[in-house]
């Protein structure tokens, strides 16, 4: 059976992802770590619909519309950041800092 | 629902009630017409009566032995806690139906003369009213709630009229005082009735005396402490020691309150409340012997005051409280008819001593008003020789005097007579009685004597109110004077309700009375004493009016009084009795006194400053601010920080949904 | 064999995906994710999800991919600059917490499934000879996740919109 190591891959993909997200300070990489995350995700569904059935599968395409949509979204943010800020780090994001 | 008059119950409460909200919207309105509301105050009451009158005929008609209950709509209905409001009729709460509605009227009808030209005409009536309907409430309320609801709102009405002149401080807190230790009385019936409640299941009165004999054991504790409750609350309300002190000080009113709720009707309620629980009080021997204890030393105690009281009212203040304990020996006694009968009496003749004080007094106000003096009115050294300015006046209340000192055949003296052999009878079985009948012998020889004294200093010897004033003096209107001379016949006759077996009479109040006294007389047992004894103590009885009053006639000489302006102090004992055995000193020195250095260091000073406003408001306050201040370092703005937090987050819920 | 593919394709993802999220420039980054998803494909089909690893192909590979890399060209973020890895404290904190993390999803991955629920091996591949690879996944998709597949074209559209009123400068 495949889904043992399908979890294990599964679970350092999605650590992976987090620690992607801790100690990156860009933006679009930060993007793409939660992608990996999703993946991350996809994968564990993909494996249990081997055995739990089918309905992981169609999840899996749902979650990638809403990753297609958060995709689109993210992006457009981090582009009207950029406009503003000339930069898309995280250190720049600080309006909710006083002073 | 009888389908008779007695179907009419509501109707002397609801006609009070209704005089009530036109005289008090009269009042805050149109103050001035003094003619309608008039009608409508001295009206509704003579309405109520006539009612009453008809309540009352049916009643006999229907000659049943049991209470007939009107209810009218739930009011607490808890769980097993059922409260209709309900009245009940029976014979004794006819008897005060009749007493209070048919007293009242009289006292109303007085008052129109006696209130003429104060601005607060209006409030007044609609006061008295009020009073009127919550006395009903009280004496037909079927259950205990019902009841207290009347208890309090007289308490109310006595406050708002002990304090009617509220402008002048004194007034004013006499009103409290009379609020406060009443209430000290109404935390004994409260306690009493959750104890009934918890004991019997229910506070219906015929449920509840239905259920005691079966849910109580005679003498056991239960029952004793819910009478003797319920006896704190009685001696607020009836003024017995030791809650009597502001009795004296209600009589700040206007002198047809002094009559209506502190002579004839509020105060005897405490009376009427363990008349109605005689099963209870029958059931509870040491209670039954505190009831007259308390009642036979008030008696004694209070008349020792009397004897050197200068201010008219306050005389008959005393002399009120010391009529109570006499009914109070009654009720303990057993003797509920006879306790009944003195309330009755003494409604009639106390009232009549009242309102031919108040007659005196508005005599003497007008006299000093003429001539813009300002003498105390109320002081029997101003008065002296009145009774040639004021036949009638002076008259009917030397009837009302002999009345009250056990003349016979006044109605006093069969009431009081009563009582005393009551008292003795029971003390063949239970000798401590012996000891409260000769209080009470003592308490009408002191009587006599003080009511002698009243009268004479009133009425006889020479004038000291003034050269000029002299000439003011005269007797007061029909109005008032026509109350009196219906009070001074039924003072007269009002014997004639009940006169026993022992001069061939019928006991007509005994017999009416039997179905209320019929289970606790079961329980008391009944010392038949011989005619000869009967005899013996009627004759000790009358010897003793007899001789305090002539003991006064020949002791007390009005010559040598000189106006109150001029009195030198008392010295001696006498100095004791005038400042009332110093009752009111030892309670500011003893409670009072120490009651306020506990609020204001102890309940003040410390735990409201300290503890509740600096630990607990204030504390909240700075802990909400300390948190705050430890959680500003959370929010630093930074997106990294949050996304860092948010991961302990989640791994915290993780590790709730693994373990 | 199919064990051996599957942890062969396993490691280079997750190989990948560590050069993922290390490299400094975020070209590099994209184009290693690039990696990790074609393996994640072929984990996919392994697994006996190919029409899923032909959607993971053609919609992430191909188009997420290349709009992430359009708009890092778009910002001209390739250059090289001053790095955007955070310091010593930031790299301990998501050290320690991504190992927790990874410790508490192996404890949850050691969880064994319920038999009852679980369908008898080789169900899914019965299934897709039986109505073919998409038929397999589109019948439920069309059939018991009808109201939730409008649903996500609503919020395709939404979303087409919001990134358009974001990213214009002017309406």
């Amino acid at each position: 059976m495949l889904l043992s190591p399908a979890l294990f891959i599964s679970a350092v993909l999605f650590t992976l992802g987090v620690a992607g997200v801790l100690f990156r300070r860009n933006a679009i990489v930060i993007f793409m770590c939660v992608e990996l995350m999703l993946n991350a995700v996809n994968l564990t569904f993909v494996a249990l619909a081997q055995s739990l059935g089918m309905g992981g599968q169609v999840f899996v395409f749902f979650v990638m519309a809403v990753a297609a949509a958060e995709a689109a979204v993210g992006l457009a943010i981090i582009l009207a950041v950029y406009r503003h800020k000339q930069s898309v780090s995280l250190q720049t994001m600080n309006l909710l800092k006083d002073g | 629902m009888t389908g008779t008059a007695v179907d009419l119950i509501w109707l002397p409460p609801a006609l009070a009630l209704l005089g009530f909200v036109l005289n008090g919207t009269l009042a805050l309105t149109r103050p001035t017409a003094k003619r309608l509301v008039s009608v409508i105050g001295a009206g509704v009451l003579l309405a109520a009566f006539a009612a009453s009158i008809a309540v009352f005929s049916a009643f006999v008609g229907l000659h049943a032995d049991e209470p007939v209950v009107l209810r009218y709509w739930s009011w607490i209905p808890v769980g097993t806690l059922q409260v209709d409001v309900a009245l009940q009729v029976d014979q004794l709460s006819l008897v005060m139906l009749l007493v209070v509605t048919g007293v009242g009227s009289l006292i109303h009808l007085f008052s129109i003369g006696y209130m003429k030209e104060d601005p607060g005409y209006a409030r007044y009536f609609a006061y008295l009213n009020l009073f009127v309907f919550f006395m009903l409430v009280l004496v037909l309320g079927a259950s205990f709630p019902v009841m207290f609801v009347g208890w309090e709102g007289v308490g109310l009405c006595s406050y708002l009229l002990i304090g009617f002149w509220f402008s002048d401080a004194a007034n004013a807190n006499a009103g409290r005082k009379a609020f406060i230790m009443n209430r000290i009385g109404d935390f004994g019936f409260m306690v009493a009735m959750f104890m009934i409640f918890w004991a019997t299941g229910s506070l219906d009165f015929g449920t509840v005396f239905t259920h005691a004999p079966m849910a109580l054991v005679p003498g056991s504790r239960t029952v004793t402490a819910i009478t003797l409750l319920l006896f704190l609350g009685c001696t607020g309300k009836s003024a017995q020691i030791p809650l009597y002190t502001w009795l004296p000080d209600a009589m700040a009113g206007p002198t047809p309150v002094s009559a209506l709720i502190h002579a004839a009707t509020m105060v005897t309620a405490g009376v009427y409340l363990v008349a109605r629980c005689n099963l209870l009080f029958a059931m509870a021997p040491v209670s039954s012997a505190v009831v007259a204890g308390v009642g036979a030393l008030t008696a004694l105690f209070a008349a020792t005051i009397a004897l050197k009281q200068w201010d008219i009212k306050k005389v008959l203040a005393y002399s009120t409280i010391s009529q109570l304990g006499y009914m109070f020996v009654a009720v303990g006694t057993g003797a509920i008819t006879a306790g009944i009968f003195h309330l009755a009496t003494h409604a009639f003749f106390k009232a009549l001593l009242f309102l031919g004080s108040g007659s005196v007094i508005y005599a003497m106000h007008q006299a000093y008003h003429h001539t813009h003096a300002h003498d105390d009115a109320q002081d029997m050294r101003n008065m002296g020789g009145l009774s040639r300015y004021m036949p009638w006046t002076t008259s009917l209340m030397w009837i009302a005097t002999l009345a009250i000192a056990g003349v016979p055949p006044l109605a006093g003296f069969f009431s009081k007579d009563e009582i005393l052999t009551a008292a003795h009878a029971r003390g063949h079985v239970e000798p401590i009685w012996l000891v409260f009948w000769g209080l009470g012998l003592l308490a009408a020889l002191l009587t006599a004597f003080y009511m002698t004294r009243l009268m004479l200093y009133t009425f006889h010897g020479p004038n000291r109110t003034g050269e000029q004033e002299q000439a003011h003096l005269h007797e007061a209107p029909w109005i008032m004077t026509g109350p009196l001379l219906v009070l001074g016949v039924l003072s007269a006759a009002g014997g004639l309700l009940n006169i026993p077996a022992l001069y061939r009479g019928g006991a007509r109040l005994e017999h009416w009375l039997e179905p209320i006294t019929q289970p606790s007389a079961a329980l008391i047992p009944a010392v038949p004493l011989s005619p000869s004894t009967e005899w013996l103590l009627v004759g000790i009885a009358v010897a003793v009016a007899v001789v305090g009053i002539v003991g006064a006639w020949q002791l007390l000489k009005p010559q040598r009084l000189v106006p109150a302006r001029s009195a030198p102090e008392e010295r001696g004992f006498a100095r004791v009795l005038r400042n009332k055995w110093y009752v009111d000193e030892i309670y500011d020195a003893l409670i009072v006194r120490p009651l306020v250095w506990f609020s204001r260091v102890v309940l003040w000073q410390e735990i409201d400053q300290l503890v509740v406003d600096g630990a607990a408001v204030n504390g909240a306050a700075r802990g909400a601010r300390a948190l705050g201040w430890a959680n500003r370092w959370l929010q630093t703005g930074q997106v990294g920080t949050y996304v860092a937090v948010f991961v302990v987050g989640v791994l915290l819920v993780l590790w709730r949904a693994i373990g | 064999m199919t064990l051996t593919f599957f942890r062969i394709f396993g490691v280079i993802a997750m190989g990948s995906a560590l050069l993922c999220i290390t490299r400094k420039n975020p070209v590099a980054s994209a184009l290693w994710l690039v990696v990790t998803l074609f393996a994640l494909a072929a984990l996919f089909v392994l697994l006996d999800a190919q029409f899923i690893a032909a959607l993971q192909i053609l919609v992430y590979a191909g188009a997420i991919m290349v709009l992430f890399l359009f708009v890092i060209m778009l910002l001209n973020l390739g250059r090289p600059g001053p790095t955007d890895i955070r310091g010593p404290v930031g790299l301990l904190t998501a050290a320690v917490l991504a190992g927790a993390l990874l410790l508490q999803l192996r404890v949850l991955g050691q969880a064994t499934l319920p038999s009852s629920i679980q369908l008898p091996p080789g169900t899914i591949s019965a299934l897709q000879q039986q109505q073919g690879i998409v038929g397999s996944v589109a019948n439920p998709l069309f059939d018991t996740y009808l109201v939730p597949f409008e649903i996500a074209s609503v919020l395709l559209l939404a979303a087409i919109v919001g990134a358009v009123v974001l990213a214009k400068r002017k309406l």
